[in-house]
């Protein structure tokens, strides 16, 4: 019963974040600029254009009412029109989704994966050489600019070394399939060739966007498994003579992941924050670089449904990750 | 100043912070002394066509950019905007969030909850998609980098102060301060403020690291100042189309960036070891 309370209450402040990040966005888009139709309407625009696209957007009348019309257009899925392509900027978004999941969530996994067994022998083998050489993996990855170990990275592979593709997702027609995800559809059609060709794209882009997440969880496992490893259960099953190895992989790590578990909403911020900048460099066809050309095309109307989109998930994947945490660790529910 | 000598002799025993502070010190030099360590002070603004794309030589130690001018040069008068972004919209962030977080933190009510909740809506989206909003909004240009990052930054001083305030309400000196009589406004300003100092003053060194990495995003993406400033950022972008023959003019800015947010991130690690006592104990256990 507290466990649904709980829930409940986490569920009571997501609704008041998502407006405040509504009124954030309104205010940015249409309080701070001196005349927001002018940014819409473009350079070219004549006044009488400009006056005539300002009452069409509803834009003449009071704040208080533009901003529920606002949030009553977003709740109905509605971000706008795109100024360059002219389509609506919710099917521009939705169109190369796909792409940054794949992305992200390769990353992802390949942070997990490499972070936290390094995370853990960096703690069990602490002040050894590979917890010094790790030490300065994590201090580079979190004062590395992404977008340069990404155009680093590719000069090495792909323009010298001529291992990777440069850019882009995939070099022929994408696999017939259901996800999007190209890596998930090929293995599904068995298209091995589509397949080798996907993860070489995706190797670079990958390796850029994983690295700093990479960083913070290795930092975050040592330091978790550091504070276990001195606690009186480990000392109990070292006393019960449980292998070593045991202890460590088994008892000690799963008591150190639950405060990592916390880390994800982090790890997320990190990756889609990277996820903009790197999917530019790689011409990567997903939301970042949506957003990227956005600004580049002047588009603003983009660039605002992009924040307001990326925002929202971010704000969801916090409350999942709340959620789960609560679910996973009793002694949330105690707070 | 005796306090400020205890923290330096205990940071100059801590060998990485010690490598941060070293790092800092080189950038301020390069910031302050750029126009006499600069060996072509003059080609901020000006071109040579005939010199452009060379690599690295004796006269240009880091080769020639695609306008002829010396990457070396340009890059010392870099460091002066990086510097300048960093330090305005740290301080910016510090003269806001700090007295929202003291307000907060020592009022209890709706309006404390309302102050921090929204900060926790700039603190629920990653800093840099609010910034581009923000900048994209504003036009790219110097000062609209700085209110960007600004805006975006002051509320992890507002949930560091917070968060302090409240754990320093428990304290017996702060109640012993109330009886005494003192006014809030004397209660907090002269005896919560210096007793958080410490959290801030680390937050604040990483706080740049982090303002450094953004702003860098942000003149990548074309959001920074304008050329021919010679913003970091957004040379990098600048220098891709002549890749891979010019590799020096894409890799020098990226190194000076590194060397700038490492210096920063090894410096408040430091400084939260020297000025943290509860964490310097578990360092000492850690062996």
């Amino acid at each position: 019963m507290r466990l649904v309370a709980l829930l409940l209450y986490r569920l009571a402040w997501f609704v008041p974040t998502l407006l405040g990040l509504l009124a954030v966005t309104f205010v940015i888009s249409r309080v701070i600029p001196s005349d927001p139709v002018a940014l819409v309407a473009g350079e070219t625009a004549t006044p009488a254009q400009v006056a005539a696209l300002r009452h069409q957007l509803g834009f003449d009348r009071p704040l208080p009412v533009q901003f529920i019309d606002y949030v009553g257009r977003l709740a109905r899925g509605d971000l706008g029109t795109s100024l360059y392509t002219t389509r609506p900027i919710v099917e521009d978004l939705a169109h190369r989704v796909p792409a940054t999941i794949e992305l992200t969530l390769v990353a992802m996994v390949v942070s997990v994966i490499v972070g936290v067994p390094l995370g853990v022998l960096s703690a069990v083998w602490r002040n050894s050489f590979l917890d010094h050489a790790l030490r300065v993996l994590t201090v580079s990855g979190l004062a590395i600019a992404s977008f340069w170990l990404g155009i680093m990275l590719q000069l090495l592979f792909a323009m010298r070394l001529g291992w990777t593709p440069l850019n882009g997702r995939l070099s022929g027609f994408p696999p017939h399939g259901v996800t999007g995800l190209y890596v998930v559809d090929a293995a599904l059609a068995r298209d091995w060739a589509t397949l080798g060709t996907a993860l070489l794209h995706l190797a670079l882009p990958a390796a850029t966007l994983a690295f700093p997440a990479l960083a913070t969880l290795v930092r975050f496992t040592r330091a978790g498994v550091l504070d276990v490893i001195q606690s009186n259960f480990v000392l109990y099953e070292r006393a019960m003579g449980l292998p070593r190895a045991l202890i460590i992989w088994k008892y000690v790590l799963r008591s150190a992941l639950t405060s990592t578990v916390t880390q994800i909403g982090l790890l997320f911020g990190i990756l889609l924050a990277g996820a903009v900048v790197t999917e530019a460099v790689f011409d990567w066809p997903g939301i970042g670089t949506y957003a990227v050309n956005s600004i580049i095309r002047s588009d603003y109307n983009a660039v605002m449904g992009f924040t307001v989109w990326a925002g929202a998930i971010f704000i969801v994947v916090n409350l999942l990750v709340d959620v789960a945490h609560t679910v996973v660790d009793p002694r949330e529910r105690i707070a | 100043m005796s306090g400020a000598w205890f923290v330096f002799t205990r940071l100059a025993r801590d060998r990485s912070a010690l490598l941060g502070l070293a790092l800092i010190a080189g950038l301020m030099t390069a910031a302050l002394l750029a126009p006499v360590l600069a060996t072509h002070p003059d080609d901020v603004f000006e071109l040579h066509p005939a010199q452009r794309l060379k690599p690295p030589d004796r006269t240009h130690w880091l080769g020639t950019d695609r306008m002829g001018s010396d990457v070396y040069s340009r890059l010392l008068f870099g460091a002066r905007i990086t510097i300048l972004i960093g330090v305005i919209a740290v301080g910016a962030s510090l003269v806001i969030g700090v007295p929202i977080g003291l307000v907060a933190g020592y009022h209890h009510g709706w309006f404390s909850d309302l102050l921090m909740r929204v900060g926790d809506i700039f603190l629920a989206v990653p800093q840099v998609v609010l910034a581009i909003a923000i900048a994209q909004t504003l036009g790219p240009s110097l000062p609209n980098v700085i209110l960007a990052l600004s805006a975006t930054y002051w509320p992890w001083f507002a949930r560091v102060v917070y968060a302090e305030t409240r754990a320093l309400q428990k304290e017996v000196f702060v109640e012993s301060t109330v009886a005494l009589g003192a006014s809030p406004w004397r209660l907090t300003a002269l005896h919560v403020l210096p007793n958080i100092a410490s959290p801030i003053i680390v937050r604040a060194s990483i706080g740049m690291g982090f303002t450094v990495l953004t702003a860098a995003a942000l003149g990548f993406l074309g959001l920074g100042p304008p050329p021919p400033t010679p913003e970091w950022g957004r040379t990098i972008a600048e220098s891709r189309e002549f890749l891979p023959a010019a590799w020096w003019y894409a890799a020098a800015p990226g190194v000076a960036i590194f060397l700038t947010v490492m210096g920063f991130n090894l410096l408040g690690d430091g400084l939260r070891d020297v000025l943290d006592p509860r964490i310097r104990r578990r360092l000492a256990s850690d062996g």
